[in-house]
């Protein structure tokens, strides 16, 4: 199968700047490709090229099979959602749906059907005669997925279009964006710096800092096998846990050591593999630390750590303890009877760790 | 290659405004300036003969009047008019129900023509029948106010029309720039048992640097640009009493048939803007790059 | 007065007695008398324009300055707008009027419309070196216009516009350029980048995107960019004496040398009411359109260049 994205040895610079680097990711008809990073990672950057809104330095992007370097946005066959919306303010929301049919010669019939096809779809049948200035944010939203739903173009770019959303909203239009994805079979392409978003939405994410692409893989993947050490800290919410360990090789077992103010901790671990390094950094997420009991199987493995903060969170309460001269938190039941300055028995599991080299931040394991 | 000519629009768009400020203004300074080092009389001649004509404008008596204007003007019509823009401005800033209809009435002048100021001051200032003949109708016989036609007041006289005509624009910057400095300063000053006045002293009128200065690079601008108000009221006498560089050049290149002279005189009217608008355009980019 | 709301400063351990109430009407009072006499200041020479205009000669030299009309006469009205002499012609400023008419109203439509689409282009399409180029445009405003005086009046003659209303026109685009384009790039600057964008995806052009999206919303700037232009060159004295000839002058010029026409006897009355035909269209636009006139002052004065 023709991947419906295909780019390849991207790079864009501004004069001496790098902006994106050496950028190759491809996807299928149908997938929700998510690219996530913190602010000026380039994930926005990325989106304007594929759109064709900036020019790129180098490399090559194929939309359909087709090469897009010299091909302006409209004929590209996408369409675009825009964190700030983009709604022409002078316009209703009709005409704001029917503009971009306007301007390629749609004829008024097919104009008028298409747009009560995607109104309803949308539900914004009542809101067709405001202005953009008379909606709400949410309202807002919606007419700009419309605007880009009436085009059935074959890629669907995003960029933060949730940001401006209050909480609540947000979770709610992330479930709408999620059912349209669904419901028309669509490829999108969605840029957003929460990693809640991209886990929740993505059928494959694009994790980037600095312009580099660090990972790019299912949200199962990215969560539980991060390839370094920014990823493992970016995604997920309480982070990832790093620790600073100590290994040492008993026959194919191995003992890490985490140094800690009440004696170092010792734990053992089957399988790991040879031509590791001495020195490593342990990541585990919060739900992966358990109160004791709670969780058994021949790679758990309990430890009394002292309890210094207890933060309920309704249906979890989290606990932070030392360890190797961080702050770690534990995912425990909201019942648990954790207090602060006591010791408690956690549990470890070790088939969910991660090692990761402490010099380059590269995964190990 | 229809990609890459659209691509060329905006730069297409743009060129064209571009190459007439290119050419109109600042190939035209360096005409101006090449003329100046010339000897240039009723028609521009080419050949360069160094600094002649500004020798010849600083050692014309005429030219020194006008210097001197420019400077008395210059300093009365800025000072007069930032002084009472500014007391406007804070008179009217004491929550004054009629605020609107006196603005409106303080800032009017400013959309008349300096050609309409100065014929109306020229009237309301005829000693024969303006202010002096009113008060001398009024009992005061020994009232003189001539100062239209006395060589030595007119140019005061080009003061008081010029301050009428600026100082309700002054105010109006100055209301903007009360208006905008954070209220909750204001209020807390009451509750701290600081009195109204010191209020205005202290804290709000040094927050308005800024405004201080803008207003005094427009009017600085305004003075050395200002030819029609004179050409108006005085007609840049009596004799040569009021002549401003700007009657000078203007009477040097359209009269006299001196061009080269004309020429000096408006490269030094330049150069007396450059030397005040420059270095706070400069300085205000760079607070601004900060 | 009845504003007894300003608070005593209870809050503090102060003693001061507050000020009496008697001690803040006074005050009031004084602050109502200080901003009436300024008023009468700005007032005065309007009232006088007008009284004097509707007077005779005869009432002019017996009365007094401020007196109202006794005999109110429109003969000076007349005689300014049809029969007063600008030298050897004695037509009035009618034909005057009508100069300036043709030539502020192509002049305000040209350079408004370049400017809006100067200020289109380097706030949404920036190029490199288009800052630049808004930047020798900026520095074109401060000039003093004597020192293209020289060279413009040769290049109208060289393009043979001189002593025309479209070389006056000509004069007025050029040099109105440099403000008109920076009022549409400062209002065009807050528009985000995102609707270019968008209407980009949409198929949209370039022109397609600024008829059908920029010019629409630019009404208010639209409405403070005509109006500063208009009374700029409405009231433009400089490039009107220097650019015309007898015939093509606009209404500033033409006011100045019926007042400074030496011939005959002097009809202050008639001066009056020429100054006031020359000044009322633009005092008309300020009392219509006065929020818009004080935006266009105050972006067009050094503050508003910096934004």
């Amino acid at each position: 199968m023709t991947p419906i994205l295909d780019i390849q040895n991207l790079s864009k610079n501004y004069g001496a700047v790098q902006i994106l680097n050496d950028v190759n990711v491809a996807i299928d008809p149908g997938e929700f490709l998510v690219l996530v990073g913190p602010s000026g990672c380039g994930k926005s950057t990325l989106l304007n090229c594929i759109a064709g809104l900036e020019p790129i330095s180098g490399g090559a992007i194929r939309i359909g099979g087709r090469d897009m370097t010299q091909v302006s946005p409209k004929d590209r066959d996408i369409a675009m959602v825009f964190q700030s919306y983009a709604l022409y303010p002078t316009m209703t929301v009709a005409k704001n749906i029917t503009f971009g049919m306007k301007v390629r010669g749609v004829d008024a019939a097919t104009q008028a059907q298409k747009l009560a096809e995607v109104a309803r779809q949308l539900q914004i049948e009542p809101l067709l005669n405001r202005r953009p200035g008379q909606l709400s944010g949410g309202q807002r939203q919606r007419v700009a997925m419309g605007r880009a739903v009436v085009r059935d173009p074959k890629l669907f770019l995003f960029d933060e279009p949730l940001s401006n959303l209050d909480a609540k909203l947000r979770v709610s239009m992330r479930s709408e964006i999620k059912k349209l994805h669904q419901n028309l079979g669509a490829t999108m392409v969605y840029v957003t710096h929460d990693q809640i978003e991209a886990m929740t939405l993505a059928t494959k994410i694009v994790v980037m800092k600095g312009g580099v692409v660090q990972q790019i893989g299912s949200p199962a993947e990215i969560y539980n096998h991060p390839a370094n050490l920014f990823v493992a800290d970016f995604m997920g919410s309480p982070a990832m846990n790093l620790i600073p360990a100590r290994t040492r090789r008993q026959g194919d077992d191995v003992q890490i050591e985490i140094a800690r103010a009440e004696g170092a901790l010792v734990v053992r671990q089957a399988s790991y593999g040879h031509d590791r390094p001495a020195d490593v950094i342990l990541g585990l997420r919060p739900e992966d630390i358990v109160e004791a009991g709670f969780r058994s199987g021949a790679t758990v493995q309990a430890a009394k750590c002292r309890i210094d903060l207890v933060e309920p969170a309704g249906a979890d309460t989290y606990v932070v303890s030392e360890l190797g001269g961080k702050q770690v938190t534990a995912r425990l039941h909201a019942e648990t009877k954790a207090q602060p300055g006591a010791m408690l028995d956690l549990a470890f599991d070790l088939a969910k760790v991660s090692f990761f080299a402490p010099d380059t931040g590269e995964r190990l394991n | 290659m229809i990609a890459w000519l659209e691509r060329q629009i905006p730069k297409m768009v743009l060129a064209p405004s571009f190459v007439a400020i290119l050419i109109f203004v600042y190939g035209f300074i360096a005409w101006t300036a090449w003329i100046s080092l010339t000897r240039s009389k009723l028609l521009p001649k080419y050949e360069l003969h160094g600094v002649i004509q500004y020798k010849r404008l600083f050692a014309s008596p005429r030219w020194e009047t006008a210097m001197d204007n420019l400077f008395i003007f210059g300093a009365l019509f800025i000072g007069i008019s930032m002084l009472l823009g500014l007391m406007l401005a804070i008179l009217l800033d004491q929550k004054i129900r009629v605020e609107g209809v006196l603005r409106t009435i303080y800032l009017y002048p400013m959309a008349l023509s300096m050609i309409v100021t100065g014929t109306a001051w020229k009237w309301i200032m005829n000693p024969g029948l303006g202010i002096e003949a009113m008060v001398r109708g009024w009992g005061f016989e020994s009232f003189t106010f001539n100062w239209v036609i006395d060589p030595k007041m007119a140019i005061y006289a080009v003061v008081i029309a010029g301050v009428w005509q600026a100082s309700g624009f002054v105010m109006a910057l100055f209301l903007a720039g009360l208006r905008s400095v954070d209220g909750e300063i204001i209020k807390a000053a009451p509750v701290d048992g600081i009195p109204g006045w010191r209020i205005y002293s202290a804290i709000i009128l040094p927050s308005m640097a800024p405004i201080f200065l803008s207003a005094f690079i427009v009017l600085a601008h305004l003075a050395i640009k200002s030819f029609d108000l004179v050409v108006a009221l005085t007609g840049g006498g009596p004799g040569y009493a009021t002549d401003l560089p700007a009657t000078y050049m203007y009477a040097m290149a359209f009269s006299r048939g001196d061009i080269g002279q004309a020429a000096s005189s408006a490269m030094v009217m330049m150069g007396v803007v450059f030397a005040i608008v420059v270095p706070y355009l400069y300085s205000e980019l760079r607070a601004k790059h900060d | 007065m009845t504003d007894y709301s300003y608070p005593a400063p209870t809050m503090s351990p102060d003693t001061r007695p507050a000020p009496s109430r008697y001690g803040q009407t006074a005050l009031r009072w004084l602050l109502f008398t200080l901003l009436g006499l300024f008023a009468l200041f700005y007032l005065m020479p309007l009232f006088v324009m007008v009284t004097t205009s509707l007077k005779s000669l005869e009432e002019i030299r017996s009365g007094s300055l401020v007196a109202f009309p006794r005999d109110v006469t429109f003969e000076a009205w007349r005689t300014a707008w049809s029969g007063a002499c600008t030298g050897i012609q004695c037509e009035g400023l009618r034909p005057y009027f009508w100069n300036s008419v043709l030539l502020a109203v192509p002049a305000v439509l040209i350079s408004s419309f370049l400017g809006a689409a100067n200020g289109y282009v380097i706030a949404q399409w920036n190029f490199r070196g288009a800052n630049l180029i808004f930047s020798a445009m900026l520095f074109g405003c401060f000039i003093p216009f004597q020192v293209v005086l020289l060279p413009m009046a040769r290049m109208l003659g060289l393009m043979g516009l001189a002593g025309t209303i479209p070389g006056l026109i000509f004069a007025h685009v050029i040099y109105g350029i440099g403000f008109t384009t920076l009022f549409f790039r400062n209002f065009y600057v807050t528009i985000p980048s995102d609707l270019v964008k968008a209407a980009k995806v949409d198929g949209a052009g370039f022109f397609r995107i600024f008829w059908s999206i920029f010019l629409p919303l630019s009404l208010p700037i639209i409405v403070v960019t005509v109006i500063w232009q208009f009374t700029q060159i409405w009231n433009d004295f400089l490039f009107g004496v220097s650019f015309s000839q007898a015939g093509t002058q606009p209404i500033t010029v033409a006011l100045n040398n019926i007042v400074n026409s030496t011939t005959g006897i002097k009809e202050y009355n008639v001066d009056m009411a020429a100054a006031i035909i020359a000044g009322l269209p633009t005092l008309l636009v300020y009392v219509v359109a006065g929020k818009y006139f004080i935006r266009g002052l105050t972006a067009g004065s050094v503050k508003g260049l910096m934004q």
